[in-house]
Protein backbone atom coordinates (compact mmCIF):
# COMPACT_ATOMS: atom_id res chain seq x y z
CA UNK A 1 0.00 0.00 0.00
CA UNK A 2 1.50 3.48 -1.13
CA UNK A 3 1.82 5.59 2.50
CA UNK A 4 3.67 8.79 2.09
CA UNK A 5 3.50 9.33 5.58
CA UNK A 6 5.37 7.57 8.45
CA UNK A 7 2.63 5.20 10.29
CA UNK A 8 3.34 5.76 13.82
CA UNK A 9 6.39 3.59 15.02
CA UNK A 10 5.74 1.35 17.72
CA UNK A 11 7.80 2.07 20.84
CA UNK A 12 11.25 -0.21 21.71
CA UNK A 13 9.51 -1.07 24.64
CA UNK A 14 6.06 -1.86 22.96
CA UNK A 15 8.47 -4.53 21.03
CA UNK A 16 9.13 -6.27 24.29
CA UNK A 17 5.93 -6.40 25.29
CA UNK A 18 4.34 -8.87 22.58
CA UNK A 19 7.25 -10.87 23.49
CA UNK A 20 5.99 -11.13 27.02
CA UNK A 21 2.31 -11.85 25.81
CA UNK A 22 3.16 -14.98 24.24
CA UNK A 23 3.92 -17.58 27.19
CA UNK A 24 1.22 -15.74 28.64
CA UNK A 25 -1.05 -16.18 25.66
CA UNK A 26 0.28 -19.47 26.26
CA UNK A 27 -0.60 -20.03 30.17
CA UNK A 28 -4.24 -18.63 29.85
CA UNK A 29 -4.91 -21.27 26.64
CA UNK A 30 -3.62 -24.11 28.16
CA UNK A 31 -5.68 -23.60 31.29
CA UNK A 32 -8.87 -22.21 30.51
CA UNK A 33 -10.73 -26.00 31.48
CA UNK A 34 -8.96 -24.98 35.27
CA UNK A 35 -9.84 -21.70 35.04
CA UNK A 36 -13.68 -22.28 33.81
CA UNK A 37 -13.77 -24.92 36.44
CA UNK A 38 -13.01 -22.59 39.16
CA UNK A 39 -14.99 -20.11 37.90
CA UNK A 40 -18.23 -21.92 37.90
CA UNK A 41 -17.50 -24.00 41.18
CA UNK A 42 -15.89 -22.34 43.35
CA UNK A 43 -17.12 -18.47 42.33
CA UNK A 44 -20.17 -19.02 41.02
CA UNK A 45 -20.87 -21.79 43.18
CA UNK A 46 -22.97 -23.90 41.32
CA UNK A 47 -24.06 -27.38 41.34
CA UNK A 48 -22.74 -30.09 39.16
CA UNK A 49 -24.99 -31.52 36.02
CA UNK A 50 -27.45 -28.98 36.17
CA UNK A 51 -28.54 -26.94 32.76
CA UNK A 52 -27.59 -24.01 33.74
CA UNK A 53 -23.46 -24.99 35.00
CA UNK A 54 -23.25 -26.21 31.75
CA UNK A 55 -24.30 -23.36 29.80
CA UNK A 56 -22.19 -21.07 32.18
CA UNK A 57 -19.11 -23.25 31.94
CA UNK A 58 -19.06 -23.85 28.20
CA UNK A 59 -19.88 -19.95 28.42
CA UNK A 60 -16.84 -19.04 30.53
CA UNK A 61 -14.84 -21.58 29.00
CA UNK A 62 -15.33 -20.31 24.85
CA UNK A 63 -15.40 -16.97 25.10
CA UNK A 64 -11.17 -16.88 25.99
CA UNK A 65 -10.65 -19.15 24.19
CA UNK A 66 -11.89 -17.98 21.04
CA UNK A 67 -11.04 -14.53 22.10
CA UNK A 68 -7.19 -15.89 22.30
CA UNK A 69 -7.07 -17.41 18.77
CA UNK A 70 -8.96 -14.49 17.33
CA UNK A 71 -6.56 -12.44 18.45
CA UNK A 72 -3.69 -14.36 17.71
CA UNK A 73 -4.68 -15.23 13.92
CA UNK A 74 -5.78 -12.30 12.91
CA UNK A 75 -2.61 -10.53 13.90
CA UNK A 76 -0.43 -12.69 11.90
CA UNK A 77 -2.74 -12.48 9.15
CA UNK A 78 -2.32 -9.01 9.40
CA UNK A 79 1.26 -9.04 8.99
CA UNK A 80 1.01 -12.18 6.15
CA UNK A 81 -1.73 -9.36 4.30
CA UNK A 82 1.25 -6.70 4.35
CA UNK A 83 3.38 -8.80 1.34
CA UNK A 84 0.08 -8.82 -0.60
CA UNK A 85 -2.45 -5.91 -2.18
CA UNK A 86 -5.24 -6.06 -4.60
CA UNK A 87 -2.79 -3.89 -7.08
CA UNK A 88 -0.29 -7.11 -6.97
CA UNK A 89 -3.35 -9.43 -7.17
CA UNK A 90 -3.95 -7.77 -10.63
CA UNK A 91 -0.62 -7.26 -11.67
CA UNK A 92 -0.22 -11.49 -11.07
CA UNK A 93 -3.57 -12.52 -12.47
CA UNK A 94 -2.66 -10.52 -16.12
CA UNK A 95 -2.49 -12.46 -18.70
CA UNK A 96 -3.22 -15.69 -17.18
CA UNK A 97 -4.53 -18.41 -18.87
CA UNK A 98 -7.64 -19.41 -18.11
CA UNK A 99 -7.41 -22.37 -15.35
CA UNK A 100 -4.54 -21.40 -13.73
CA UNK A 101 -5.59 -17.41 -13.24
CA UNK A 102 -8.80 -19.05 -11.83
CA UNK A 103 -6.63 -21.15 -9.23
CA UNK A 104 -4.02 -18.35 -8.90
CA UNK A 105 -7.59 -15.98 -8.20
CA UNK A 106 -9.14 -17.60 -5.93
CA UNK A 107 -6.26 -18.88 -3.64
CA UNK A 108 -5.04 -14.87 -3.74
CA UNK A 109 -8.37 -14.35 -2.89
CA UNK A 110 -7.66 -15.72 1.01
CA UNK A 111 -4.55 -13.55 1.52
CA UNK A 112 -5.64 -10.49 0.20
CA UNK A 113 -6.52 -7.89 1.64
CA UNK A 114 -10.07 -6.79 0.62
CA UNK A 115 -13.36 -5.07 2.32
CA UNK A 116 -16.55 -5.99 -0.01
CA UNK A 117 -17.04 -2.17 -0.46
CA UNK A 118 -14.44 -1.73 -2.51
CA UNK A 119 -15.61 -4.89 -4.88
CA UNK A 120 -16.70 -2.37 -7.04
CA UNK A 121 -13.61 -0.68 -8.44
CA UNK A 122 -11.90 -4.01 -7.76
CA UNK A 123 -14.20 -5.29 -10.10
CA UNK A 124 -14.06 -2.24 -12.87
CA UNK A 125 -9.92 -2.64 -12.11
CA UNK A 126 -9.78 -6.15 -13.25
CA UNK A 127 -11.87 -5.80 -16.30
CA UNK A 128 -10.01 -2.77 -17.28
CA UNK A 129 -6.78 -4.91 -17.49
CA UNK A 130 -8.20 -7.67 -19.28
CA UNK A 131 -8.02 -10.46 -16.86
CA UNK A 132 -11.25 -12.68 -17.86
CA UNK A 133 -14.43 -12.51 -16.08
CA UNK A 134 -14.51 -16.03 -14.89
CA UNK A 135 -11.23 -15.36 -13.05
CA UNK A 136 -11.97 -12.23 -11.67
CA UNK A 137 -15.46 -14.28 -9.92
CA UNK A 138 -12.56 -16.54 -8.26
CA UNK A 139 -11.19 -13.90 -6.69
CA UNK A 140 -14.89 -12.21 -5.64
CA UNK A 141 -15.53 -16.21 -4.39
CA UNK A 142 -13.08 -16.70 -2.34
CA UNK A 143 -12.13 -13.88 -0.80
CA UNK A 144 -15.43 -13.95 1.62
CA UNK A 145 -15.79 -17.37 1.51
CA UNK A 146 -12.56 -18.06 3.01
CA UNK A 147 -12.67 -16.33 5.96
CA UNK A 148 -9.84 -15.77 8.65
CA UNK A 149 -12.29 -15.58 11.49
CA UNK A 150 -14.14 -18.47 10.48
CA UNK A 151 -11.43 -20.51 9.79
CA UNK A 152 -10.15 -19.51 13.70
CA UNK A 153 -13.21 -20.27 15.08
CA UNK A 154 -13.23 -23.58 13.40
CA UNK A 155 -9.81 -24.52 14.48
CA UNK A 156 -10.67 -23.86 18.23
CA UNK A 157 -14.22 -25.19 17.71
CA UNK A 158 -13.55 -28.31 16.14
CA UNK A 159 -9.89 -28.70 15.17
CA UNK A 160 -7.57 -28.44 12.47
CA UNK A 161 -8.32 -31.17 10.43
CA UNK A 162 -12.12 -29.52 9.98
CA UNK A 163 -10.51 -26.24 9.06
CA UNK A 164 -8.41 -27.75 6.73
CA UNK A 165 -11.81 -29.17 5.14
CA UNK A 166 -13.10 -25.35 5.09
CA UNK A 167 -10.20 -23.90 3.34
CA UNK A 168 -9.68 -27.10 0.58
CA UNK A 169 -13.73 -27.31 -0.25
CA UNK A 170 -13.85 -23.34 -0.37
CA UNK A 171 -11.42 -23.06 -3.28
CA UNK A 172 -12.01 -25.67 -4.94
CA UNK A 173 -16.06 -24.20 -5.09
CA UNK A 174 -13.89 -21.04 -6.29
CA UNK A 175 -12.06 -22.15 -8.57
CA UNK A 176 -14.54 -24.53 -9.89
CA UNK A 177 -17.22 -21.66 -10.12
CA UNK A 178 -15.20 -19.24 -11.73
CA UNK A 179 -14.32 -21.38 -14.48
CA UNK A 180 -17.86 -22.66 -14.98
CA UNK A 181 -18.87 -18.75 -14.79
CA UNK A 182 -15.84 -18.07 -17.77
CA UNK A 183 -17.50 -20.90 -19.86
CA UNK A 184 -21.20 -20.18 -20.22
CA UNK A 185 -19.71 -16.74 -21.68
CA UNK A 186 -21.67 -14.47 -19.83
CA UNK A 187 -20.03 -11.35 -20.95
CA UNK A 188 -22.95 -9.34 -22.49
CA UNK A 189 -24.75 -9.76 -18.92
CA UNK A 190 -22.00 -7.04 -17.45
CA UNK A 191 -23.41 -3.90 -17.25
CA UNK A 192 -22.64 -1.78 -20.42
CA UNK A 193 -20.82 0.99 -19.01
CA UNK A 194 -18.14 -1.39 -17.48
CA UNK A 195 -16.66 -1.68 -20.97
CA UNK A 196 -17.26 1.85 -21.65
CA UNK A 197 -14.68 2.55 -18.18
CA UNK A 198 -11.26 3.97 -19.32
CA UNK A 199 -9.33 3.82 -16.08
CA UNK A 200 -5.86 5.71 -16.04
CA UNK A 201 -2.99 4.05 -15.33
CA UNK A 202 -1.78 6.88 -12.89
CA UNK A 203 1.06 4.88 -12.01
CA UNK A 204 0.65 4.59 -8.27
CA UNK A 205 3.76 3.75 -6.65
CA UNK A 206 3.84 1.56 -3.94
CA UNK A 207 6.16 1.46 -1.26
CA UNK A 208 7.61 -1.29 0.38
CA UNK A 209 6.27 -0.76 4.49
CA UNK A 210 9.43 -1.87 7.14
CA UNK A 211 8.97 -4.69 9.21
CA UNK A 212 7.58 -1.89 11.91
CA UNK A 213 5.14 -1.25 9.70
CA UNK A 214 4.07 -5.05 8.79
CA UNK A 215 4.11 -5.59 12.99
CA UNK A 216 1.79 -2.29 13.20
CA UNK A 217 -0.44 -3.77 10.57
CA UNK A 218 -1.09 -6.94 12.42
CA UNK A 219 -1.71 -4.49 15.89
CA UNK A 220 -4.34 -2.58 13.54
CA UNK A 221 -5.59 -5.83 12.04
CA UNK A 222 -6.59 -7.21 15.35
CA UNK A 223 -7.98 -3.93 16.64
CA UNK A 224 -10.17 -3.43 13.71
CA UNK A 225 -11.21 -6.63 13.41
CA UNK A 226 -11.73 -7.63 17.02
CA UNK A 227 -13.06 -4.47 17.95
CA UNK A 228 -16.31 -5.16 15.01
CA UNK A 229 -16.75 -8.57 15.90
CA UNK A 230 -16.71 -9.44 19.29
CA UNK A 231 -19.96 -8.42 20.42
CA UNK A 232 -21.09 -10.88 17.90
CA UNK A 233 -19.02 -13.61 19.17
CA UNK A 234 -20.17 -13.24 22.61
CA UNK A 235 -23.98 -13.62 21.35
CA UNK A 236 -23.00 -16.28 19.47
CA UNK A 237 -21.57 -17.85 21.96
CA UNK A 238 -24.29 -17.24 24.55
CA UNK A 239 -26.34 -18.71 22.43
CA UNK A 240 -24.65 -21.91 22.22
CA UNK A 241 -24.29 -21.98 25.34
CA UNK A 242 -27.92 -21.65 26.17
CA UNK A 243 -28.74 -24.32 23.71
CA UNK A 244 -26.14 -26.38 25.06
CA UNK A 245 -27.46 -26.75 28.16
CA UNK A 246 -31.21 -26.86 26.95
CA UNK A 247 -32.19 -28.40 23.60
CA UNK A 248 -32.33 -31.66 23.45
CA UNK A 249 -29.93 -33.76 21.55
CA UNK A 250 -31.43 -34.95 18.27
CA UNK A 251 -34.18 -32.52 18.81
CA UNK A 252 -32.39 -30.36 15.25
CA UNK A 253 -31.01 -34.01 14.20
CA UNK A 254 -34.08 -35.16 12.97
CA UNK A 255 -34.66 -32.17 11.05
CA UNK A 256 -31.28 -31.58 9.91
CA UNK A 257 -29.81 -34.91 10.22
CA UNK A 258 -28.12 -36.83 7.74
CA UNK A 259 -31.60 -38.95 6.72
CA UNK A 260 -32.89 -36.01 5.16
CA UNK A 261 -32.07 -34.98 1.46
CA UNK A 262 -33.92 -31.80 1.84
CA UNK A 263 -31.46 -30.68 4.66
CA UNK A 264 -28.74 -29.25 2.70
CA UNK A 265 -30.68 -27.37 0.20
CA UNK A 266 -32.68 -26.33 3.20
CA UNK A 267 -29.92 -25.15 4.87
CA UNK A 268 -28.46 -22.86 2.19
CA UNK A 269 -31.52 -21.14 1.31
CA UNK A 270 -31.60 -20.22 4.90
CA UNK A 271 -28.13 -19.30 4.73
CA UNK A 272 -28.56 -16.67 1.89
CA UNK A 273 -30.66 -13.78 3.67
CA UNK A 274 -28.63 -14.30 7.00
CA UNK A 275 -25.50 -11.68 6.91
CA UNK A 276 -24.34 -12.19 10.39
CA UNK A 277 -20.71 -12.41 9.78
CA UNK A 278 -18.50 -15.43 10.14
CA UNK A 279 -17.65 -14.68 14.02
CA UNK A 280 -21.48 -14.81 14.72
CA UNK A 281 -22.44 -18.34 12.74
CA UNK A 282 -19.95 -20.77 14.20
CA UNK A 283 -20.68 -20.54 17.46
CA UNK A 284 -24.43 -21.34 16.44
CA UNK A 285 -23.04 -24.21 14.14
CA UNK A 286 -21.18 -26.34 16.65
CA UNK A 287 -24.28 -26.40 18.26
CA UNK A 288 -26.13 -27.46 15.74
CA UNK A 289 -23.49 -30.03 15.57
CA UNK A 290 -23.83 -31.46 18.73
CA UNK A 291 -27.15 -31.25 18.73
CA UNK A 292 -27.21 -34.14 15.58
CA UNK A 293 -26.88 -31.99 12.69
CA UNK A 294 -24.43 -33.68 9.97
CA UNK A 295 -21.28 -31.83 9.51
CA UNK A 296 -21.87 -31.46 5.68
CA UNK A 297 -25.30 -29.79 6.09
CA UNK A 298 -23.54 -27.19 9.07
CA UNK A 299 -20.75 -26.37 7.16
CA UNK A 300 -23.26 -26.06 3.97
CA UNK A 301 -24.91 -23.66 6.17
CA UNK A 302 -21.78 -21.42 7.17
CA UNK A 303 -20.45 -21.07 3.99
CA UNK A 304 -24.17 -20.12 2.75
CA UNK A 305 -24.52 -17.55 5.20
CA UNK A 306 -20.79 -16.01 4.79
CA UNK A 307 -20.23 -16.91 1.22
CA UNK A 308 -23.62 -15.77 -0.36
CA UNK A 309 -24.87 -12.69 0.95
CA UNK A 310 -28.05 -10.55 0.26
CA UNK A 311 -26.05 -7.62 0.44
CA UNK A 312 -23.23 -8.69 -1.60
CA UNK A 313 -25.68 -9.24 -4.25
CA UNK A 314 -26.79 -5.51 -4.08
CA UNK A 315 -23.49 -4.46 -4.48
CA UNK A 316 -22.72 -6.18 -7.71
CA UNK A 317 -25.96 -5.26 -9.13
CA UNK A 318 -24.66 -2.18 -9.77
CA UNK A 319 -22.08 -3.59 -11.99
CA UNK A 320 -23.92 -7.16 -13.22
CA UNK A 321 -27.21 -7.41 -14.79
CA UNK A 322 -29.94 -10.02 -13.15
CA UNK A 323 -29.45 -13.06 -15.45
CA UNK A 324 -25.35 -12.81 -14.12
CA UNK A 325 -26.10 -12.41 -10.61
CA UNK A 326 -28.40 -15.40 -11.00
CA UNK A 327 -26.19 -17.78 -12.84
CA UNK A 328 -23.11 -16.73 -9.86
CA UNK A 329 -25.43 -17.27 -7.17
CA UNK A 330 -26.70 -20.23 -8.85
CA UNK A 331 -23.41 -21.94 -9.55
CA UNK A 332 -21.81 -21.17 -5.97
CA UNK A 333 -25.09 -22.86 -4.08
CA UNK A 334 -24.71 -25.80 -6.51
CA UNK A 335 -20.91 -25.80 -5.43
CA UNK A 336 -22.11 -25.54 -1.63
CA UNK A 337 -24.92 -27.95 -1.93
CA UNK A 338 -22.17 -30.56 -3.87
CA UNK A 339 -19.71 -30.47 -1.10
CA UNK A 340 -22.52 -30.71 1.81
CA UNK A 341 -23.65 -33.91 -0.16
CA UNK A 342 -20.10 -35.28 -0.13
CA UNK A 343 -19.46 -34.72 3.22
CA UNK A 344 -22.44 -36.30 4.69
CA UNK A 345 -21.63 -39.21 2.09
CA UNK A 346 -18.15 -39.63 3.37
CA UNK A 347 -18.66 -39.14 7.02
CA UNK B 1 -5.74 23.54 -2.42
CA UNK B 2 -8.47 20.93 -3.32
CA UNK B 3 -9.15 17.77 -1.76
CA UNK B 4 -11.26 14.79 -3.13
CA UNK B 5 -12.87 11.91 -1.21
CA UNK B 6 -13.25 8.83 -3.71
CA UNK B 7 -15.75 6.86 -3.08
CA UNK B 8 -19.53 6.09 -3.14
CA UNK B 9 -21.70 5.99 0.52
CA UNK B 10 -19.95 3.49 2.19
CA UNK B 11 -19.48 4.12 5.67
CA UNK B 12 -15.23 4.33 5.70
CA UNK B 13 -15.75 6.40 2.71
CA UNK B 14 -17.74 9.36 5.22
CA UNK B 15 -15.35 8.70 8.22
CA UNK B 16 -12.48 10.01 5.60
CA UNK B 17 -14.75 12.59 4.50
CA UNK B 18 -15.01 13.40 7.96
CA UNK B 19 -11.69 13.59 9.24
CA UNK B 20 -10.85 15.62 6.35
CA UNK B 21 -13.04 18.41 6.25
CA UNK B 22 -12.50 18.18 10.34
CA UNK B 23 -7.99 18.83 9.80
CA UNK B 24 -8.82 21.42 7.21
CA UNK B 25 -10.73 22.94 9.78
CA UNK B 26 -8.51 22.98 12.37
CA UNK B 27 -5.41 23.94 9.82
CA UNK B 28 -7.16 26.90 8.63
CA UNK B 29 -6.82 26.18 5.37
CA UNK B 30 -8.37 27.16 1.76
CA UNK B 31 -9.40 24.37 0.88
CA UNK B 32 -12.72 22.25 -1.28
CA UNK B 33 -13.25 18.91 0.23
CA UNK B 34 -15.69 17.67 -2.16
CA UNK B 35 -16.53 13.63 -2.94
CA UNK B 36 -16.68 11.46 -5.96
CA UNK B 37 -19.09 9.11 -6.23
CA UNK B 38 -19.48 7.95 -9.36
CA UNK B 39 -17.98 5.02 -10.65
CA UNK B 40 -16.61 6.12 -14.16
CA UNK B 41 -15.22 9.14 -12.30
CA UNK B 42 -13.26 7.04 -9.77
CA UNK B 43 -11.83 4.59 -12.02
CA UNK B 44 -9.90 8.00 -13.71
CA UNK B 45 -7.59 7.83 -10.75
CA UNK B 46 -6.44 3.97 -11.12
CA UNK B 47 -7.21 2.86 -7.24
CA UNK B 48 -8.70 -0.98 -6.83
CA UNK B 49 -9.56 0.90 -3.34
CA UNK B 50 -12.11 2.80 -1.96
CA UNK B 51 -12.02 4.96 -0.04
CA UNK B 52 -9.24 7.00 -1.86
CA UNK B 53 -7.85 10.45 -1.15
CA UNK B 54 -6.94 12.96 -3.47
CA UNK B 55 -5.30 16.39 -3.03
CA UNK B 56 -4.62 18.84 -6.33
CA UNK B 57 -5.86 15.75 -8.92
CA UNK B 58 -2.83 13.23 -7.37
CA UNK B 59 -3.81 9.83 -5.37
CA UNK B 60 -2.20 10.16 -2.05
CA UNK B 61 -3.79 7.20 -0.45
CA UNK B 62 -6.38 4.59 -0.86
CA UNK B 63 -8.56 1.53 0.61
CA UNK B 64 -7.25 3.44 4.10
CA UNK B 65 -9.12 5.48 6.49
CA UNK B 66 -6.80 8.50 7.54
CA UNK B 67 -6.91 10.07 11.02
CA UNK B 68 -6.94 13.46 11.04
CA UNK B 69 -3.67 13.69 12.62
CA UNK B 70 -2.17 11.95 9.22
CA UNK B 71 -4.25 14.30 6.80
CA UNK B 72 -3.41 16.89 8.25
CA UNK B 73 0.51 15.54 8.03
CA UNK B 74 -0.28 15.02 3.92
CA UNK B 75 -1.95 18.82 3.64
CA UNK B 76 1.19 20.73 5.61
CA UNK B 77 4.29 18.56 3.68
Amino acid sequence: MYTPFILPELKKTKKYLILLLLPVWVFLFFNLNYIADFLTFSVFNLQEGKHLTQAVWFFIFEVPKVMLLLVLIIFLVGIIRTWFSPEKTRKALEGKSLFTGNVLAASLGIVTPFCSCSAIPLFLGFVEAGIPLGVTFSFLIAAPLINEVALVLLIGMFGWKIAVIYVTTGLIIAIVSGFVLEKLKLQRFVAEWVYRIKASQQGIEELKPTYSDRIQAGFTAVKEIVGKIWIYILIGIAVGAGAHGYVPDDFLGTLLGKGNWYSIPLAIVLGVPMYSNAAGIIPVVSVLIEKGVSLGTALAFMMSVIGLSLPEVIILKKVLKWQLIAVFVGVVASGILIVGYIFNFLL
Amino acid sequence: MEIKILGTGCANCKRLEKNSLEAVKELGLEATVTKVEDYGDIMQYGILRTPGFVLDEKVLTYGKILSIEEIKQLLTK
